[in-house]
């Protein structure tokens, strides 16, 4: 039971960082129809910015709470200009092209992001500086009992606080309205004098702020940093905005919380389901394997990876809608 | 390509003139050392992948990111029938169809389910999908061991064609031949009937039919084209080219492991396909080959530039050259979006496209 | 006047064959002049990209050797000979390592000394034994000596004796008896495991869990429960420290208290930024002796010519003048004579007496046990033959170099 409740804790927290990051992708889905490939590059400049300020300021004898939300306001800057730029260069002017165009830049400019930031900031792990304490909370008495962090319910409450704040902004504010016309329909949003250009770049600009704080996150949680962390990290993401419904703002917090608890208990219990001795007793076959060696098994957390793709795969082809999404255009 | 205006010659000379010319490369590289035939050779395999890759994403217009999965499959299939670890060694002809046809139904495999999706869907899931074949090759190896995990399959037998064996060095006539001259030979012959294959289809009843799609599902299909058919064979076409270049590529290398199949290999192969132009076969040979060749060329060139410059080498050219490719990709579909050799239907559309922006 | 479009490539080729032809052969070592020979002696390795300082360094310790035997004014078979070093980047990079090699052996090298990654020297080494060039590497995947290739020598101890010298410290001296095994599943990371596991089998200790994860992800938390739950008493991963830093954080916040062990890959100064102050207390073991123990001769030469040691250039240098020994030995320049030869020599170098064993290895390669105290790597003990004796240091203490990344 203490391994189960671990392993939702754990879960929960990925996939809070994951619901995050999957903001970042439904917002500007939801509104240009069009992945932005970039994104998880977004986040990675977010975390490494972070970084950048972080070490700049840590001896400076700030409270850290202060240092944080400084590093966190410099990467939500950097992000927004690296997000418009994204916009301005990937996507505006390709926007009445064929659909692979804008695809096929935005790759481009993923490979580009990256290997600037190996630039800047080099090709070995950054050690993200721990400046707020790590408090442990353990969930019983006994050695073996579940514990949790200090960080990691931040971490689950400001993705909570974020989800609450996008909700507000779409639903409450002229901002959202404009936003919402302009992705049913970007021409008649135009002729009722919505600026569409300016929307859509509000849009990503909004996503690559999501973005930056989701990267401060990952800096702050797991400790380290490198130039390709975006890139799984992206593909997960979107994966949990697929399965949540793309374009649907608690479709992604679902999909991203779902998509952490799929990733742990996978890597948690898969082992344990696929041991070579149990499908011995089920299956022919095994006998050999399960008597060299009786405690392997077929799956292990090695798979981690696997079960997130094999989700996506498995919801786009049986219910591309997602769980909580509405519409989706079936035309390439 | 048919040259159309004047001829000065009959077209015979041409194709003479361009056998003597592939026959004398390998002859006239060996003079700069035998390495330089080994990285033309790995150039070739780079050009026949593009030209499968093209199929996909040039003829058919289906984004696809984990192309170099069938390729792994290609060189894992090679690899465990011609080698020590099953003990099998089964001759390159019989592996070589074998191959492409795995990949081939690894193509059916991923293309069934999901190429009814719209195309950036299609681009993530097959990026997943790449992913995955990457991971199983690599976890493969307990509790049973079918790919030897992160090892990799080492000793595969070179390819023998009519009792000649293409590794070692082989004396003809006084002449010592290294094994990367015999392969050039081999992969130059493979070469020129895949690109045949590639024209021919290209222009075949499906090649327009690809086009269509490419151009207007919707259309396409209330012409009575069986998207969902045709796509998917556009898929499997294209797996398996990429099964086969995966075969030489085992046979040549005589090592592979799944760190040679990484996304970046994918994406590399792309760029290839977008800068010589989406569906046109001979600018995607230009493309193939350019991006082959660009690491050396940047070699010999950016660092030794960098280093008068500056005294030190700055910028890895490893690294300016993914900057490079990234760059170039968003360049080509902003101001030349049909390559640098472009298709002439593509040229066509394209030259409607703007006629429509002025009217 | 049109052209068909065929015709171009052919002009270029036909262009490219004239110019090819005019060339010169490439002269190989100018056998018959009477001023003397010129050797080339190979180096191979990363020279760009993430482990180019690695690279750099091996290359300067190959740099190093040469220029100690071009001192020597050798004679060999009656002919002076002058040797000289030429250096090719692998990038770390199988594919890559092969070309390289192609082109080392295209240039009639006398030998190879290099490849520093595993996943490189592997393929490498199969073109330079076709060729009959001898090639002399640290890499420690045990394969590379253990496929009956000829010529293929190392200087450093590999994991097959990494693996026994770890699992002999953690029993005896950590008292384990429920250990847990974690790897990267990378050819480095999985066969080190499966070495200390194998080992520690055989000292009777418990393998309580065996998990895999992926040397690109940061989150190990589902596996670390997994472990959490068997209760172990010491934790060993097979990684580098990019995985090894995060892991051992993440064991201290799920309130694992086992100790930790590594091989090579997490004996890194990076350890304390990666993992905090949960570093403090690590084990780690590591080929070849600190780097503190190697001769004075050889590290104050190498500071004055090209400043500090990083990891692994004595070993380049042993690996070189090895090389150099041999055809001093065979009295013989030609790869086929001198080759056979290197089996047979034994010399004072750099890290101690340099000899190899029927298959290459070096005989009687030293690892070194060390802990992280304060967020500094301290030798503990040096296991040689089996036998593990206490580190002392040497009495001349300058300033204790650190390694730091660890060969693949």
């Amino acid at each position: 039971m203490d391994t189960f409740l671990q392993q939702v804790v754990n879960g929960l927290t990925l996939g809070a960082v994951y619901a995050v990051v999957a903001l970042g992708y439904t917002m500007v889905y939801g509104i240009v129809q069009l992945i932005n490939f970039a994104h998880g590059e977004v986040v990675m400049i977010g975390c490494m910015v972070a970084f950048t300020v972080i070490v700049a300021l840590a001896s400076a004898g700030l409270p850290p709470m202060l240092v944080l939300a400084l590093g966190a306001l410099a990467a939500i800057a950097v992000c927004m200009a690296v997000g418009y730029g994204i916009e301005r260069v990937a996507y505006r002017p390709l926007r009445n092209a064929p659909r692979l165009a804008p695809l096929i830049t935005a790759i481009g400019l993923s490979i580009v992001l990256q290997h600037l930031a190996l630039l800047v900031w080099g090709r070995s792990y950054i050690a993200f500086p721990q400046i707020i304490e790590v408090k442990l909370y353990r969930l019983g008495n006994a050695e073996t009992s579940a514990t949790i962090s200090n960080v990691q319910i931040a971490i689950v409450v400001a993705s909570a606080v974020m989800m609450a704040a996008l909700l507000a902004l779409v639903y409450r504010t002229r901002m959202g309205i404009a936003m919402r016309a302009t992705s049913q329909n970007p021409a008649v949003a135009g002729l009722m004098g919505i600026d569409v250009n300016r929307t859509i770049a509000q849009t990503f600009l909004i996503g690559a702020a999501l973005g930056a704080v989701a990267g401060v996150m990952v800096g702050a949680y797991y400790g380290i940093a490198h130039y390709q962390m975006g890139f799984m990290l992206g593909l997960k993401a979107f994966s949990a905005a697929v399965l949540g419904g793309i374009g649907n703002l608690a479709g992604a917090v679902l999909g991203g919380l779902l998509m952490g608890l799929i990733e742990a208990m996978g890597a948690g219990y898969m082992g344990d389901f696929t041991r070579v001795c149990t499908l011995d007793t089920l299956l022919p076959g095994f006998a050999e394997a399960c008597a060299s060696n009786p405690d392997a098994s077929l799956l292990g957390s090695n798979y981690k990876d696997v079960y997130a793709f094999i989700v996506l795969i498995l919801v786009l082809v049986f219910r591309p809608s997602g769980l909580l999404g509405e519409r989706v255009g079936d035309r390439a | 390509m048919s040259g159309a205006q004047g001829r000065r010659f009959p077209p015979w000379v041409g194709v003479v003139l361009v056998t003597i010319a592939l026959v004398a490369l390998p002859f006239a590289l060996m003079q700069a050392g035998t390495a330089w035939v080994r990285i033309t050779n790995f150039a070739i395999l780079f050009v026949i992948l593009s030209i499968g890759l093209n199929i996909v994403v040039g003829f058919a217009g289906l984004l696809d990111l984990g192309y170099i999965a069938f390729y792994a499959v290609g060189a894992y299939v090679y690899a465990l029938l011609a080698s020590p670890f099953f003990g099998l060694h089964w001759p390159f002809w019989a592996i070589l169809p074998i191959g492409a046809l795995v990949a081939c139904g690894f193509g059916v495999l991923l293309g069934a389910p999901t190429l009814k999706l719209r195309g950036d869907y299609l681009a993530i899931v097959t990026l997943g999908f790449g992913e995955i074949v990457r991971i199983l090759l690599n976890n493969l190896s307990e509790p049973f061991n079918l790919t030897n995990g992160p090892k990799g399959i080492s000793s595969i037998d070179p390819v023998s064609v009519f009792g000649l064996s293409l590794g070692g060095t082989t004396k003809v006539a006084g002449f010592a031949i290294p094994d990367a001259v015999k392969y050039y030979f081999l992969l130059i012959v493979l070469l020129v009937a895949v690109i045949v294959v590639a024209l021919r289809l290209q222009n075949s009843r499906i090649g327009r039919a690809w086009e269509a799609i490419r151009e207007d599902e919707v259309a396409a299909r209330a012409m009575g084209i069986d998207t969902t058919r045709v796509k998917l064979l556009a898929f499997a076409l294209g797996a398996a080219f990429g099964g086969v270049a995966g075969g030489l590529f085992a046979a040549i290398q005589g090592f592979i492991s799944p760190e040679s199949f990484v996304l970046n290999e994918s994406v590399m192969v792309l760029a290839m396909v977008v800068l010589g132009g989406m569906g046109n076969v001979w600018g995607v040979v230009l493309g193939a080959l350019l991006l082959s060749f660009a690491p050396e060329l940047l070699r010999y060139t950016i660092e030794p530039a960098q280093r008068a410059l500056f005294g030190k080498s700055l910028v890895d050219s490893e690294v300016l050259r993914m900057l490079l490719f990234g760059a170039a990709m968003v360049a080509m579909m902003r101001f030349r979006p049909a390559g640098l050799l472009p298709s002439a239907v593509r040229k066509r559309e394209l030259a409607r496209l703007a006629q429509d922006d002025n009217a | 006047m049109p052209i068909r479009p065929l015709a171009w490539p052919t002009l270029v080729v036909l262009a490219l064959l004239s110019t090819g032809c005019g060339k010169p052969e490439p002269e190989p070592a100018k056998k018959g002049e009477p001023a003397g020979v010129t050797v080339t002696l190979a180096h191979a390795g990363p020279l760009t990209g993430a482990l180019s300082h690695l690279g750099k360094d091996d290359e300067n310790g190959v740099a190093l050797a040469i220029e100690r035997a071009n001192a020597r004014k050798l004679v060999i078979d009656g002919t002076p000979v002058t040797f000289k070093l030429q250096s090719e980047d692998d990038q770390a990079d199988p594919k890559v390592g092969t070309t390289v090699a192609q082109k080392l052996v295209d240039a009639k090298v006398a030998a190879v000394i290099g490849h520093l990654n595993s996943g490189v020297t592997l393929p490498a080494s199969e073109i330079y034994s076709r060729a009959g060039v001898p090639v002399v590497t640290v890499s420690s995947s045990p394969l590379v000596t253990t496929r009956g290739l000829k010529g293929v020598f190392r200087t450093l101890g590999s994991d097959a004796e990494l693996g026994p010298a770890m699992a002999a410290y953690l029993a005896s001296e950590r008292k384990a008896r429920r250990v847990a095994i974690i790897d990267d599943k990378t050819a480095y990371g999985e066969g080190l495991a499966n070495e200390v596991e194998k080992a520690l089998k055989a000292a009777n200790v418990a393998i309580v869990a065996r998990e895999r994860i992926t040397d690109k992800d940061t989150d190990f938390k589902a596996p670390l429960t997994r472990i959490k739950a068997k209760q172990p008493d010491a934790i060993f991963h097979g990684g580098m420290d990019a995985t090894a830093g995060p892991i051992l954080k993440q064991a201290r916040e799920l309130g694992i208290r086992a100790s930790f062990a590594f091989g090579d890959g997490g004996c890194s100064d990076a350890m304390p930024r990666l993992a905090g102050a949960a570093a403090d207390g690590l084990v780690c073991a590591m080929a070849g002796l600190p780097l503190e123990a190697t001769s004075r001769e050889f590290r104050e030469r190498f500071q004055a010519r090209f400043g500090e040691v990083r990891l692994y250039a004595p070993y380049f240098y042993d690996g070189a003048l090895a090389v150099v020994e041999a055809m001093v030995k065979a009295n013989s320049v030609d790869p086929a004579r001198f080759g056979p030869v290197l089996h047979d020599v034994s010399f004072a170098g750099a890290t101690g007496t340099v000899a190899f064993d029927a298959s290459g290895g070096r005989r009687d390669a030293e690892i070194t046990i060390y802990a992280m105290q304060g967020g500094k790597l301290v030798p503990r003990s040096v296991v040689k033959g089996g036998m593990a004796t206490a580190y002392t240091p040497p009495p001349p203490a300058a300033a204790p170099p650190q390694p730091e990344t660890a060969r693949k």
